[in-house]
């Protein structure tokens, strides 16, 4: 390549790291060469695990967006644990651990005191970005989230949803989806696995806030991702994204399975991937190879109940009904929105 | 330095200040606004509830320029703060009984993380059985959580603590986060004429804001804040060890910095109160009584009248109650042969009040056995009355001769 690389680059593979023989200008934040490598190498996550990668795509998009004037504050979860192991910390921005429940609102006081010293001649902008597994953001933390959607706070949140409380061993959260296996909903009983309905989602109850910008997407399709984060930081106000990620131990999948397994949940309905305005979807991924939900249960181990000498044909169908509603609701079958 | 300073003179002829006529609550807001925060969150609770509101208030006429959060509870108002104070923010909030308890968990982390957060408890009593009325419940259930804590008795005293505490919290020899306790019902609605600093003799006294220099949310120093530490191997531990004990050592600071800046306030304003301990008409007192906060009014006139009957009883108000001011205390307790104290909430492990709790210790370390008793009273709103000190004071003269009850007294008991 050029004389002015200054990163290697290992993927390959995706539908969009691919990107690096393109001119400079055009190529991904990833594919840059001056890629600012957010969360640095290094780090304690598992092999294969989905929110290490989306965390770093994310912030990198975001530092790049930002002119690296930015600041994370970071729930309790995998993500700070395996990021920050004192003395050692893998984060290239002024990051902060706050606690499990409260991110969204300490996010929301770093920007409130950038603003007013800003208004005071006191300081330079700094942009602010919130992040948080799913059950920091749908369980503890979601009362402080909805507060600060309701007060159009400018402060991106990220939440990595891995459907469980992966950090303490893999509990089951309320994002944990219908019939998984987890430490607190083992495949016992009349109801084996998670017995409630399909898990709380988020994008939906933030769009219900009216605020300007909600999104979702899957590390499957990191270009994408790279794409909402920038144009998130494009916009001021309280802005949403939720990131499918993966887990290898928690889903009991490969390794090598994780960008399989994402966009396996996209391309069979279960995990819709779009982008709304003010309340309103203005977009989604179309599904490229439309696949039954099977496909995606099959290969993890979180589903094998389903699975056994008697298949769970009932389970089964209800979740595929639940994939076949998100298909019709957002649109996943016809050509791309706008 | 405890009572005697109380009568050294001030040198300082200060400027002429505004005469008003205010509400506690409302003070605790004037003070807020000389002390000049950039950013403070709230959440409405009663007692506390207009201490916000005249916040707010200030905040929308211009005369205060600092940002408001309303946040949706407690727990996120201390966070908000959190994030504020490490992006360089001089931050305020106040709160109460529920409120307090409600946001327990970054209560704690705010003094671990050494921000110099102030934020007033207007006590309440709590929680069950319900009651929205006054009582340091709340504000003692917290007590050993790293917080300086503060406890005012009138309502000027209020206002000018609540501009002294930004300049204790974010002291460089402290840095952690202050409670200014005030009464709820009693200083929170009390009205009472207060002088007003003005703002410039306010600004000079506060000195140029630095509340972020030991830990920041900044791209220009950027850092990993909080990151997981202990474990039982590695850097951890000792690590560990150090921070706590840096924790303790900013506290122990804070009883001479606290010293310091009310002498401070008092050569340039005018106004001395006790820092730490005050003692009252405790010279040639045989035995003395011990009070915190706005009941310390009616037990000083149930002290003169005692004094004018020939009873030899004096009173030791503790004002700084975190830390436990133990030195200026065992000063007072060198003067008295028998003391009782007076609680305004329950202490369950110990029944008894929780600042006697603390008290024994004090004794123990005077090395002398002193006879002593726990009295509580003004639960949930309760008035402790000059009758009611009487009582107290008949008791503990007892004490002198006869031996000490374990039980406490529950002054409201047969009210
Ligand atoms: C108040 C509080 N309750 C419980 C915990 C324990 N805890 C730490 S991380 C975690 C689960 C995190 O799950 P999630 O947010 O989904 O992140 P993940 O680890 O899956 O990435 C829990 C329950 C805590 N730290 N604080
Ligand atoms: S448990 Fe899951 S989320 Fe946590 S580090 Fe491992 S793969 Fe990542
Ligand atoms: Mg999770």
């Amino acid at each position: 390549m050029s004389a002015l690389q200054t990163v290697k680059f290992y993927q390959t593979g995706t539908f969009t790291v691919g990107n690096r023989l393109l001119a400079p200008e055009e190529r991904s934040v990833q594919a840059n060469m001056q890629r600012t490598n957010s969360l640095n190498s290094g780090h304690r996550a598992c092999q294969g695990c989905g929110e290490a990668l989306g965390a770093r795509y994310a912030i990198d998009a975001a530092m790049n967006a930002t002119n690296r004037q930015l600041i994370a504050a970071n729930a309790t979860g995998c993500l700070e644990v395996f990021s920050t192991p004192y003395p050692e910390t893998s984060w290239q921005i002024p990051w902060i651990h706050s606690l499990f429940g409260n991110t969204a609102a300490v996010a929301t006081g770093i920007a409130a005191a950038i603003k007013i010293k800003k208004q005071k001649g006191q300081g330079q902008d700094v942009r602010v970005v919130a992040q948080g597994g799913d059950g920091g953001t749908t369980d503890i933390g979601f009362g402080c989230l909805s507060g600060m959607f309701e007060r159009n706070d400018d402060v991106l949140y990220i939440c990595y949803d891995n459907g469980g409380y992966m950090n303490t061993g893999v509990q089951r959260s309320s994002a944990t989806p219908s019939a998984a296996r987890t430490a607190t909903t083992m495949p016992l009983g009349p109801e084996p696995g998670n017995p409630f309905g399909q898990g709380k989602f988020v994008p939906a109850i933030a769009m219900a806030h009216e605020i300007p910008y909600v999104a979702t997407a899957t590390v499957a399709d990191l270009r994408d991702l790279e794409n909402k984060v920038t144009k998130a930081m494009g916009i001021r106000g309280a802005r949403y994204i939720h990131i499918l990620v993966p887990c290898p131990l928690g889903w009991g999948t490969a390794s090598h399975d994780t960008i399989r397994m994402a966009r396996l949940a996209k391309e069979t309905g279960v995990f819709p991937v779009f982008e709304a305005e003010y309340g309103e979807v203005k977009s989604a991924l179309a599904i490229r190879r439309p696949l039954p939900v099977e496909e995606y249960l099959r290969p993890q181990k979180r589903f094998a109940h389903l699975f056994g000498k008697t298949p769970a044909v009932a389970t089964i169908a209800r979740i595929q009904a639940q994939a076949d509603k998100n298909i019709r609701r957002y649109g996943l079958l016809a050509k791309e929105v706008a | 330095m405890t009572t005697a300073t109380l009568e050294t003179p001030i040198q300082a002829k200060p400027a002429k200040q505004k005469v008003m006529l205010v509400e506690g609550n409302e003070a605790a807001a004037l003070g807020v606004a000389l002390a000049r925060p950039d950013m403070v969150a709230v959440y409405p609770i009663t007692p506390q509830s207009s201490l916000v509101e005249h916040v707010a208030k200030l905040i929308a006429d211009g005369k205060m320029d600092a940002d408001i959060v309303d946040a949706e509870g407690e727990h996120s108002v201390l966070s908000v703060l959190q994030g504020g104070a490490l992006a360089g923010a001089r931050t305020y909030t106040a709160t109460c009984g529920p409120g307090l308890a409600f946001m327990f968990e970054p209560y704690f982390r705010t003094s671990g993380m050494r921000l110099p957060i102030v934020m007033s408890i207007v006590t309440r009593d709590g929680i069950t059985p319900q009651s929205v009325w006054g009582g340091h419940q709340d504000a003692m259930t917290v007590r050993e959580v790293g917080w300086v804590q503060v406890y005012c008795e009138t309502v000027q005293e209020v206002l000018d603590t609540t501009i002294m505490a930004f300049k204790i919290a974010e002291h460089h020899d402290v840095m952690l986060p202050v409670n200014i306790c005030l009464d709820g019902n009693y200083l929170s609605y009390g009205t009472s004429r207060v002088e007003l600093p003005n703002q410039e003799d306010v600004d000079a006294f506060m000195g140029a804001k630095d509340v972020n220099w030991h830990v920041a949310l900044d791209p220009l120093r950027p850092m990993a804040v909080d990151p997981l530490t202990g474990g039982s191997g590695g850097k951890g531990p000792s690590t560990f060890v150090r921070y706590r004990k840096g924790q303790c050592k900013g506290m122990q600071n804070s009883l001479r910095v606290i010293e310091e800046i009310h002498e401070e306030w008092a050569q340039r304003f005018g106004r001395r109160f006790a820092p730490l301990v005050e003692e009252y008409r405790l010279d040639g007192a045989d035995y003395a009584i011990m009070t915190l906060g706005s009941m310390t009014g009616a037990a000083k006139d149930a002290i003169d009248e005692a004094r004018d009957a020939g009873r030899k009883v004096g009173l030791i108000k503790i004002k700084t109650f975190s830390p436990f001011p133990i030195d200026a205390l065992l000063k007072s307790f060198a003067k008295i042969q028998a003391l009782g104290v007076v609680d305004r909430s329950v202490g369950f492990r110990w029944n008894c009040g929780p600042m006697y709790q603390e008290t024994m210790g004090v004794l123990y370390r005077l090395g002398r056995h002193i006879p002593s008793m726990s009295f509580i009273g003004g639960l949930a709103g309760a008035d402790i009355t000059v009758g009611h000190f009487h009582r107290v004071i008949e008791a503990t003269e007892k004490l002198l001769s006869n031996p000490a009850p374990i039980e406490p007294v529950w002054l409201n008991e047969k009210d």
